[in-house]
Order: structure tokens, then sequence, then C-alpha cells
């Protein structure tokens, strides 16, 4: 008896000293700079945004926009650590302090912004929408849909866009619902379904992955807007300022013309806003709480935000996707960073 | 002196001597510790989502789902709640729940006595059987019959048709649905009145058995009442009975009794996981009847229809109900396996997509796990009530 009241005396301390440290004690950075790495949210695997290759190495633009961070902060794009997580799974991780941050193709809506305790630091990727459908069907637009059967990945805003899209237009569907991409994939190409939806970046790849992609095809219609973009928890703005900066830094730097080839030269530079992005001239990184030179780290390991999307994504990758609106505001698109000063 | 040792011996023990007082501090001070515990918990809980600004409460159930759902025994559209949803996935997985332990109870009996059987091939292949599914991994089974099923089932419009009322593809089993007309309240009426008339009955034979030791056919005429009866009313009335036959409508089947793959697949593979658990548990039971049982009824001269069902069966149900109800509980518990392959359960729509929406991780979790447990306390109960009926009566 003696020592089962010692026990419950035990686990009484224990939970009173967990209700103290419950919140966090140190700021994000600190505790990022105390484990020697970043620790970062991404997806199980998609082409393009983030996916372990055949050596265990993770690519894509939601990796590399990761890999920047850690490049600003540890001067070392490579102090990154990958956490795979569902789409279910990925504010909980972030919430619960499991990551440091998310960058797994999240969608930037009012209700994740306000009710989860999370900031949208910014976008990487401007995405829409869409619908991927067996040829022979022969449904050229997504407006013949009435009565559809549609596979759709569980957790995702595309559900609700779905059923949006479908009360608006007066038309009738069935939503099959799975829980991992690659799932929907496969029910698609039993045939359960009549069309897969998702965002439009995402369709390409899954195209790619079924027998005989030349079977399907896109439809032309975007039903929705999706800006994908890195998500921090609230309440600690130090770090949700450096990853929006970061990621500001490499938009500012390809409209500056700096590139990983030339950002050598380009310290040398006598353009002053190249020199305060770089750190030659100014204190930018230290307003940030990084070191001053944090953009040329970034540039150098990681590229500017063109770059990281022609490696990943461009026309010149497997999923072969035009730079469209996400071109810099100088080129038609709508990529415009604030200036660095 | 000596007199005086004994009085304080027999007399009342200081309090935190006594045992009884000492033992009932001891339990409150326990059930005070684990109360404190979780309130700490608890309170702890919602203070950091609070200071995290995440949102807490109850409140969006009220709000609006937005997302649609395949399959529903609850009128639902997208315009409807979060918490109409929560009603969809509990009502879904208690469908599937209840098909199941039907399926699985008649399959796993049947194994269960043809491992018995004296016939070599019935044993060896209920042995085969038991074997096979029990040791494979229920999640690959609910794939292997959702995907590797669905994949060789033709598209909607090459379905294969019986008498163009039934249809079979990838879509799904599509059968005609009856939909009754005026006066078919006669038939309903009409079957009432057999199920009264085939309770008068069974308690006339008991008493004519008791009194004269006549026996009486009484299944037979049961049945024989409880479909002619309201099969006559029917004819009366006029046949007041349409059917809706399914037809191919844009991309997909319309109208009839649909059967969804994703339901079906998650059936037939929960059921048969399920039930080659209970064959075991149903041939433990029927061999833990002593043979001697089965000796002394025949020496009595019955028949082995009447010695299985009267004697061996209600002895070996004491054995087989306890672990009977393991394996109803695990099946209801499995059946949130459904999300892997899109059957829309209360974890797939509730826990998955309201989740996701809402974002209020703690209160839909706390909502299901509350489910899941009166479910399984639930059919706890009701498997303990019939062991009490079926369990040895001391006399």
């Amino acid at each position: 008896m003696k020592r089962m009241i010692l026990v419950a005396l035990g686990m009484t301390f224990v939970a009173g000293a967990l209700s103290t440290t419950g919140v966090l004690a140190a700021t994000t950075l600190e505790s990022v700079k105390a484990k020697g790495h970043l620790q970062c949210g991404v997806t199980s695997g998609l082409p393009g945004f983030s996916q372990p290759d055949e050596k265990g190495n993770w690519t894509g633009i939601d990796v590399d926009t990761c890999r920047a961070v850690a490049a600003a902060v540890f001067g070392d794009a490579k102090a990154v650590e990958f956490t795979p997580l569902t789409a279910k799974e990925r504010f909980t991780a972030l919430q619960s302090g499991e990551i440091d941050m998310l960058s797994r193709n999240t969608t930037w809506t009012l209700t994740r912004d306000v009710s989860l305790g999370l900031n949208f630091a910014g976008v990487n990727y401007y995405d829409g929408q869409g619908f991927l459908i067996n040829k022979d069907i022969g449904v050229d637009d997504a407006e013949q849909l009435d009565g559809a059967t549609v596979c759709i990945q569980s957790g995702t805003t595309s559900e609700l866009n779905l059923a949006d899209y479908f009360r608006a237009k007066g038309m009738k569907f069935k939503p099959i619902v799975f829980d991992t991409s690659e799932q929907t994939v496969q029910g698609f190409a039993a045939g359960r379904c009549d069309v897969l939806t998702s965002d439009r970046s995402q369709l390409a790849a899954l195209r790619s992955k079924l027998a005989d992609p030349n079977t399907a095809k896109i439809l032309p219609n975007t039903i929705s807007k999706e800006p994908l973009g890195p998500v921090v928890r609230q309440g600690d703005d130090q770090w949700f300022n450096i990853v929006k900066w970061v990621l500001f830094a490499q938009i500012n730097a390809e409209e500056l013309g700096i590139t990983m080839d030339n950002v050598g030269e380009m310290l040398k530079s006598d353009n002053p806003n190249v020199q305060r992005l770089l750190g030659t001239d100014g204190d930018m990184g230290a307003k940030l709480g990084l070191p001053d030179d944090f953009g040329h780290a970034i540039v150098k390991q990681v590229g500017n935000y063109g770059e990281m999307y022609d490696r990943n994504v461009g026309p010149d990758t497997a999923l072969g996707l035009e730079r469209g609106i996400n071109a810099l505001w100088t080129n038609g698109g709508i990529l415009y960073a604030p200036p660095v000063r | 002196m000596k007199k005086q040792s004994i009085d304080s011996i027999s007399a009342r023990p200081k309090p935190w001597y006594d045992p009884r007082i000492r033992a009932l501090f001891f339990q409150v001070v326990t059930l005070g510790v684990v109360f404190w515990a979780g309130w700490v918990l608890i309170d702890n809980t919602l203070s950091n989502m609070q200071s995290r600004g995440i949102s807490t409460g109850f409140g969006f159930l009220d709000e609006t789902a937005g997302f649609g759902i395949i399959m529903h025994l609850v009128p639902f559209d997208a315009t409807m709640s979060y918490g109409r949803t929560f009603w969809v996935g509990l009502t879904n997985t208690l469908l599937v729940s209840a098909m199941g332990v039907v399926a699985a109870t008649i399959i796993g009996f049947l194994v269960g006595v043809a491992r018995l059987s004296s016939n070599w091939l019935v044993a060896k292949i209920a042995l085969v059987y038991i074997e096979v599914i029990r040791n494979i991994p229920l999640l690959l089974q609910i794939f292997f019959w959702y995907f590797a099923v669905l994949a060789s089932l033709p598209a909607p419009r090459q379905s294969v048709e019986v008498g163009g009322a039934f249809f079979l593809n990838n879509r799904g089993l599509y059968l005609p649905g009856p939909v009754t007309q005026d006066g078919f309240g006669l038939v309903w009426g009409a079957l009432l009145v057999a199920i009264a008339a085939v309770f008068g009955l069974r308690s006339w034979t008991k008493k004519r058995q008791k009194a004269s030791g006549q026996l009486f056919p009484t299944v037979k005429v049961s049945i024989a009442i409880l479909v002619l009866l309201p099969l006559i009313a029917f004819f009366l009335a006029g046949q007041p009975l349409e059917w809706d036959l399914p037809a191919l409508k844009g991309f997909n089947f319309g109208g009839g009794i649909s059967l969804i793959p994703e339901l079906a697949a998650l059936w037939v593979a929960l059921s048969l996981y399920t039930a080659s658990f209970i064959a075991e548990i149903v041939r433990s039971g029927i061999l833990a009847v002593s043979k001697g049982q089965t000796e002394a009824s025949k020496a009595l001269g019955l028949p082995n229809g009447l010695t299985l069902r009267l004697i061996i069966i209600p002895q070996a149900m004491r054995v087989i109900i306890p672990p009977l109800t393991s394996q109803y509980l695990n099946l209801v518990k499995n059946s949130s396996l459904a999300t892997a392959i899109g059957y829309p359960d209360l974890v797939s729509v509730f826990m998955g997509t309201t989740l996701n929406q809402t974002g209020q991780a703690v209160e839909v979790v706390a909502i299901t796990m509350g489910v899941y447990l009166t479910i399984s306390l639930l059919i706890s109960l009701l498997m303990n009530l019939y062991n009490r009926a079926v369990e040895i009566k001391e006399r």
C-alpha cells in the first residue's frame, strides 16, 4: 500500500511538472539552434513537391523551402530532418511541436489560418484544383460531369471545393474518399471512379503513375484557388518572420538576377538592393535573429525561387509545369516580394 | 494487570491502526489523486490550446460541413452540419458491424462444425480456410477484396446484367428497389398476425408436449404461417408493390438499391476474418462437452439432430459465449479500417474529413473514442445478459 501511495504521489508530481513545462519555454529559433537541425514536415511522397529519391534524399519545391530556412539559420542547407506526414496528420504535428515548420503543399485558407493556432508564412506555389479523367468517357469539360463518381484524398481542401463546385453548378456527384494519394490513384486506375480531383500540379504527377498515362487526360477547368505555402505555429513572431523572409529573399534574388552560379560575384555588386540581400551592407539578418549573410547562404546552397521552381516542377522536369502565374510580377506572374530594406 | 491488558486488546484500536479505516482512507486518497490528475490533464490541454490560439469547444458541430458523403442511411447533403456527418458515419459503422456480426456468426458456426466433420475433405477444407484467413493481416484482406475484386469487374456500360433488373459492375451491385403502394398496410398487418400466431403455436405445443409427450412439427408449421399469411394478404390487396429498376443514367446507374463495393469489400473481409476465429471458438466449445453426454443421449434413443440441438449446443454455448463476445467487439473495432478503402464509416467521415476541416482534433477524437467505447460496452452487456441466460444454473 505504501508503495502504491508513493507511485501515486510520484505520478502527481509528474503531472504537475507537465502542466508547467507544457507551454513552450524557448522560442522556436532557440530550440532549433539547440537541436542543431530543422525538423520539417513534408508529404510522404509527391513528385515535384517532396519525395525521397532512390538514395533516400528528399527532393522537391517544399523540401527546398525547408532547406532554404536551414541555410538561413545554420548556413547549412543540409541541417534539416524531414517528417513525412499525411494530410490528416500535418496540423497536429505542427501544433504539438513535433515539427518546427510545415512545408507540405498546404492550402492557405481563412479557417486554417485563424482557428488552428497556425500562421501561413507565404506562398511558394500558386495552384488550383482540376480533374483527371479517363479518355474513354468522352468528356471535355468539367460542366459535363453531372452524376460522376469522383476519387479524392481525405483531409484536403479539394473535398470542400468539389462539393461547392457541383452545388454551384446544380450537378450531383459521388465522392470516394481515400486516405493517401497512392490509394486515390489506385481507385481511379481500378475504375472505381470516373474522375480524380486534386490540385493541378499533382494531377500531372498522379497521371504519370498510371500503367498507361495516355488513357487519362486533365480537363481544362480550374475550379479553385490553392495558394500553397509553408506554415508555422502562431505566437512566435520571430520564427514566423524568418520563414516568411526566407521565401521573400528567394523571390527577391530571382528578381535581382542573383543565382547559385553568380552569387560569388554578386558579393562585389554595387547595387544596394543586392548588397542588403547578401549581407555585404546593412544588418538585415541581425534584425531577424539570423546571420547577416543569410541571403547569401540561401542562394548559394538552394538557389533563387526560379531555380528552385525549374529544378523541381519546371518545364524540363517530369511534371513539366510552365511558370504561369508563378512567374515574377515583372514577367506577367503574381510573385511579388516586399523589398529587403 | 492481566485483565487490563486483555481489555486494551479487545478495545477499538486507534483509527490509524484500524484496517478498515486505513483501507477507506487510502482508497479516498487514491481516488482523489486520480481525479486530480485527470483534471490537471484536461485543464492543461485546454489552457495550452488557448495559449496557442487553437479553437476549442463543440460549437463546430453546428457549422456547415460543405463536403459530400457517398453513402448515408440518414438524410445528408453538403449544406448540413458537421454534427450530421457524425450521425452519417455512426450509422454506416453500425450497418457494416451488424452485417459483419451476422455473417461472421453464420460462417463461423458452419466452418466450426465442418472442422469436426467425420468427412475428411470437409474437415480439411475448413482447416485450410481457418489457417489461411486468420494468419493474414486484416488490412491486406480488405485491400485484396477491394482492389483485386474491383479491378476484375466491368465498367458501368459493360455491366453484368441479369434480366434487366440486376446489374453488377465496378461501381457496385444494383438491385431493384421495392416501392410499396396503397394497401400494402394489409400485408404488414398479416405479418404481425402471423408472428403472434407463431408465438401462440409455440406455447400451445409446449403445453401439449408436457401434458401428453406428443411432438408437433413447430418449425415447419411456423414457417408456413409466416410465409403464407402475408402472401395471401398481398394477393387479396391486389399486389400493391412496384419495383424501381436500376438504369444507366449518364455516368452511373440510378434508381433501385445499390450496394457500393467499399461496403461489400469491408463486409466480406470482416466476416471471413472474424469467422475464422469464431470457427475455432465453436470447435473448442463443442469439444468441451464431454463424450459421455453424447453417449447418454444415444442411450436414451435421441436421434443425432436432437442430440446436437438439445444436448451438445446448449452446453457448448456456455464455453462459446464469452470468447465470442470478444470477437464481436474486435469486429466492430476493426470496422474502422474502412478508412483505407474509402467506406464512409465514423473514422473515415468524422475523425477523417470533419477533423481535418475543423482542425478540432481533441474534441473529435474524444467523441469518436467515446462512441466506440459505448458500442463495445453495449455489445458486452447484451452478450453478458445472454450468457446469464445460458450459463449453468446451480440447482
